[in-house]
């Protein structure tokens, strides 16, 4: 026994703390999901019973068209024939700046996903291996580790550990409520700061993601206002990760804190950073193309050393340089990304509305947050997450359950629905059917047994007083207003 | 003024080293044949700029690879959303394959036990985040590499301490050098986590040599829990391949495969060296660890390499003809080049370490000094940078502890410019000859003191002797 605990105790001390823990975070259920997944992934042929794969927040919907510009263009890759003039000078960039092109090209592009509103100077851009690399860099450059950023909830699971793994910082909840829409308000703002300081972790910035993940909802200008108000006020950085900035569809607007900044007198720039990435806008996720852009020079120098740890491939930039200097491409890509985005939105959520299921109302991301709260036996936890098993290891969808974003409130759950073609949503639609239909049988049984009933009215009053509660809620607006929401089907049950 | 991080207003990024200071000086008047023809010619610059056109051939007769196409039909969208932390398996077993070849295929290597990073930069922090916390420390043969002061400490908070090494043995690894290192680092009560050697050495362009590899073999058996960090992106450059023994080499020998020694053996290793490609930051870390496996993988999403790369070079890599075709030609020309920059460095009476690997050569201008100090040999450096013209590091850049080498970079330029650039050092040398001429004679005259005239008889003489052999040659 003595040899096996040094034994073991030499085990734990041949490796560093950070690679010892868990600050990985992989052991969230956001992550089991994608486990689950990859055992058993959905294929329309070779696995029509698979897992469908609903927890990839990654927009696949305009493929096609990347696809026929990079054929229409061999000049933009450095290895054929009519680019390979160019190979050995694109092979040996190394430089941290980036390339001059690229980032210029990035620069423009920026400006074009917000609508030409704010202008972006390139000399200000540093390249980070993807959004990951971008969020660490800016932790590192602002927290010593011990302090900490305000987060608002519910968030992406993946900050857990860019933000605070490696780094050492704290991330503080925001707690943000279902009743407002999730908004962030000033008033849980404050409360946040004061936890921190009551828990001794100096707050370092605030991190807002617009358009959020997994809301999906965007910032408005008073909101923003706001939030720089708030940071300028208490000295604090905002870090705004705007890497949905082109998702948003419909008459929806999204308002970047670079336009916001242009109309506050006093705010101190020193204190405003962005994150950006090609991930989600252009759907390039595994060309890692993330962006640190900073208003503090300090900020942007300390950066490009940085970057040295994950520097976006020479041959990636010189492709996405001459793809993206393509403006009328460009346009034509964002205004048919924008489409396709808002025709998958409405496809999804009409059919959850005639299933009876709501969801947050929302005009942006690559995901919807699903109201499955009147599923839950118990308004807990423990419950959602049952009903998570069930979704995923029967329905077989991998959707992401909301207590992994660190969601204040159990049953919410985030949908995503751009990484798949029609015929796969259709049929994690028809899941759903035939999931709820199935509910919706099993509670009707029940009735029939006296004891058993007594027991199953009590439990279900206490959900259809939940229910009516919620439908007030819904018709509050959170809801689309052209879309009513029938009674859940629990309710119907009991009717 | 806003507050920043510690790291982010520290030094500890490394880059006031007069290393980095001469890269600023270089971009500032970069030199060019036809625009700029008297600015400065890179030399600090270890980059393999010798094979592109045995790359460019390939890349004209396997244009699938270069268009995002298998067997003529788009694989663009499988892999722009490629973003999988473990890699592309046929990259990955490409790679592994690779690293055999270069090893002269003596060892194996298991894809499954291989972690991408973006670069080796990427590589070494990653590892260090994995085998050490903040205040831990890592032993390192002196001279060694100017950017591990960042890459090793700046995030991660590592330590390094020194292991001393002296030109009287060639700055070879003793075993009285490392335990004073492990010693020194017992005394500023830092834990040794391991020791880290680049093997071939940068700056030295020396294999470390079995003997070498035995000492601290023969270290990490008897202290348990210290790793060893093999950073071995230079095995491609070896002369010729027989000279180079990996690490994993002496496992497989020392029969040690089966001990616990095999799992804190860790090779970091890159493409940016053996195929010239820097730009496309290709890193990774191989270990036999799972552990370290598992956590490296993880960490490795904070800089992967682009999808884009991996697939164009898992086709580059899996055409054996061209690899072993460009590993027989790249090693001959290296050898070539360097053998031209000893010979032209000979001729004007300045030394080299003698080296057979690398990009640069260990050059000893210790006698070019006015004195035996560091401030000796950062006037000359500057002298050598602003007015020489010439972008080589100093020693004292890399940590070497005796002032007068400097690491002088020879792959990164055509042959025009490397005569140029020994033709302005001829400049330099013969400008210091008939400086010191001067100095004797004053020296004479005022009666200087016997010790003064003592060095510079000493100096006088050896310059002699070199403008003997200059005569001979001619």
């Amino acid at each position: 026994m003595v040899a096996f605990a040094t034994e073991k105790k030499q085990d734990l001390n041949l490796l560093s703390k950070i690679a010892s823990g868990d600050g990985h975070g992989e052991n969230s259920s956001y992550f089991d999901g994608w486990k689950a997944y990859e055992e058993n992934p959905f294929h329309p042929i070779d696995r029509p019973d698979g897992v469908i794969q609903m927890g990839l927040a990654e927009n696949q919907l305009c493929g096609d068209l990347m696809r026929k510009w990079v054929l229409k263009h061999p000049e933009a890759s450095i290895c054929t024939s009519e680019g390979v003039n160019q190979f050995s000078d694109i092979a040996i960039f190394q430089d941290y700046h980036g390339l001059p092109e690229f980032r210029q090209a990035v620069a423009k592009f920026m400006e074009k996903t917000r609508n030409n509103k704010v202008k972006f100077d390139p000399d200000r851009i540093v390249m980070s291996g993807g959004a990951t690399g971008a969020h660490e860099t800016v932790a590192f450059c602002l927290a010593n580790p011990g302090d900490g950023f305000l987060v608002p909830t519910p968030y992406y699971p993946g900050f857990d550990r860019d933000l605070r793994w490696r780094t050492g910082v704290n991330l503080v909840p925001v707690t943000c409520h279902s009743s407002n829409g999730f908004k962030i308000t000033v008033e849980a703002l404050e409360a946040a700061y004061e936890n921190a300081r009551k828990s001794n972790i100096p707050v370092k910035g605030l991190l807002v993601t617009n358009p959020s993940n997994p809301l999906g909802t965007t910032l408005d200008r008073e909101c923003l206002k706001s939030l720089v108000n708030f940071t300028n006020d208490k000295g604090i950085h905002l870090i705004a990760d705007e890497i949905y900035a082109a998702t948003t569809f419909g008459q929806s607007e999204f308002i970047s804190v670079a336009e916001v900044i242009e109309e506050i007198e006093d705010c101190n720039r020193d204190l405003i950073h962005i994150v950006y990435s090609l991930s989600k806008d252009m759907g390039l996720p595994g060309l890692r193309v993330g962006i640190v852009y900073s208003y503090n020079d300090r900020v942007v120098q300390i950066a490009r050393k940085m970057s040295s740890f994950g520097l976006v491939s020479s041959q990636t930039q010189h492709l996405i340089a001459k793809m993206l200097s393509d403006e009328e491409f460009v346009d034509e890509f964002i205004r048919e990304s924008k489409l396709r985005l808002a025709a998958r939105h409405a496809e999804i959520t009409t059919g959850l509305d005639g299933l009876g299921i709501g969801w947050l109302k929302a005009k942006a991301g690559l995901f919807l947050w699903m109201d499955l709260r009147n599923l839950l036996k118990t308004a807990t936890f423990d419950s959602e997450t049952e009903l998570w098993r069930v979704i995923v290891h029967q329905v077989k969808l991998n959707v992401s359950p909301g207590g992994s974003f660190h969601c204040h409130e159990p049953g919410w759950f985030r949908v995503c629905f751009a990484n798949m073609d029609h015929k796969t949503m259709e049929t994690a639609l028809e899941r759903i059917r035939v999931f709820t239909s199935q509910l919706e049988e099993e509670t009707k049984p029940m009735a029939a047994t006296t004891m058993m009933a007594k027991k199953k009215k009590k439990c279900w009053q206490s959900n259809l007083r939940l229910s009516f509660s919620d439908t007030r809620r819904f018709d509050d607006g959170f809801f689309s207003p052209h879309s009513p929401v029938p009674p859940s089907p629990l309710v119907r049950a009991q009717t | 003024m806003v507050q920043l991080s510690r790291k982010a207003t520290c030094n500890s990024h490394g880059q006031v080293s007069s290393y980095f200071l001469g890269w600023e000086e270089y971009e500032k008047n970069p030199y060019d044949v036809t625009k700029n023809p008297q600015g400065i010619i890179q030399m600090g610059l270890a980059e393999n700029q010798l094979c592109f056109d045995l790359l460019e051939s390939w890349l004209a007769q396997n244009t699938d690879a270069a268009c995002f196409k298998r067997d003529g039909q788009s694989v663009f969208r499988e892999l722009a959303l490629f973003q999988d932390y473990h890699g592309l398996s046929s990259f990955k077993n490409a790679f592994a394959d690779f690293m055999s070849e270069n090893r002269g295929n003596r060892v194996s290597f298991d894809s499954n036990n291989l972690v991408l990073t973006a670069g080796a930069t990427s590589a070494n922090e990653t590892l260090m985040f994995c085998l050490a916390d903040p205040g831990d420390a890592f032993l390192l043969p002196t001279p060694y590499y100017p950017g591990f002061d960042r890459d090793l400490k700046w995030r991660t908070g590592v330590e390094i301490v020194p292991i001393q090494s002296s030109s009287t043995n060639g700055f070879r690894i003793t075993k009285l050098a490392l335990e004073e290192a492990y010693e020194q680092a017992k005394k500023l009560d830092l834990n040794v986590k391991g020791i880290l050697i680049t093997n071939p050495s940068n700056p030295l362009g020396t294999t470390t040599t079995q003997t070498e590899l035995n000492i601290l073999f023969d270290f990490i058996t008897k202290n348990k829990n210290i790793h060893l960090v093999s950073d071995e992106i230079y095995s491609g450059t070896v002369f010729n391949s027989s000279e180079f023994i990996s690490v994993m080499e002496i496992l497989k020998n020392n029969q040690l495969e089966n001990t616990d020694v095999l799992n804190r053996v860790h090779i970091v290793c890159s493409l940016s060296k053996d195929l010239g490609l820097p730009g496309f930051r290709v890193g990774a870390i191989y270990s036999n660890d799972k552990d370290v496996i598992s956590a490296a993988t993880k960490m490795s999403s904070f800089g992967l390499v682009s999808s884009q790369t991996q697939y164009l070079l898992s086709s580059l890599l899996s055409d054996k003809k061209f690899t072993k075709n460009y590993l027989r030609e790249n090693q001959k020309r290296l050898k070539n080049r360097q053998r031209k920059l000893v010979l032209g460095l000979e001729a004007i009476g300045i030394k080299c370490l003698k080296s057979n690997a690398g990009l640069f050569c260990w050059v000893d201008m210790r006698p070019l000094l006015r004195s035996k100090t560091f401030e000796a040999e950062m006037d000359l450096w500057k002298k050598i940078v602003y007015e020489v013209k010439l972008n080589i590091s100093p020693g004292s850049s890399c940590h070497c502890e005796e002032p007068g080498w400097f690491r002088v970079c020879f792959a990164n330029m055509i042959d025009e410019t490397l005569k140029l650039a020994l033709k302005r050092l001829k400049m330099l040398v013969d400008d210091e000859n008939s400086s010191r001429r001067c100095q004797k004679s004053k020296s004479e005259r005022l009666n200087g003191s016997r010790k003064k005239t003592m060095s510079n008889v000493s100096n006088w003489v050896f310059r002699l002797s070199f403008h003997d052999r200059e005569a001979e040659e001619r």
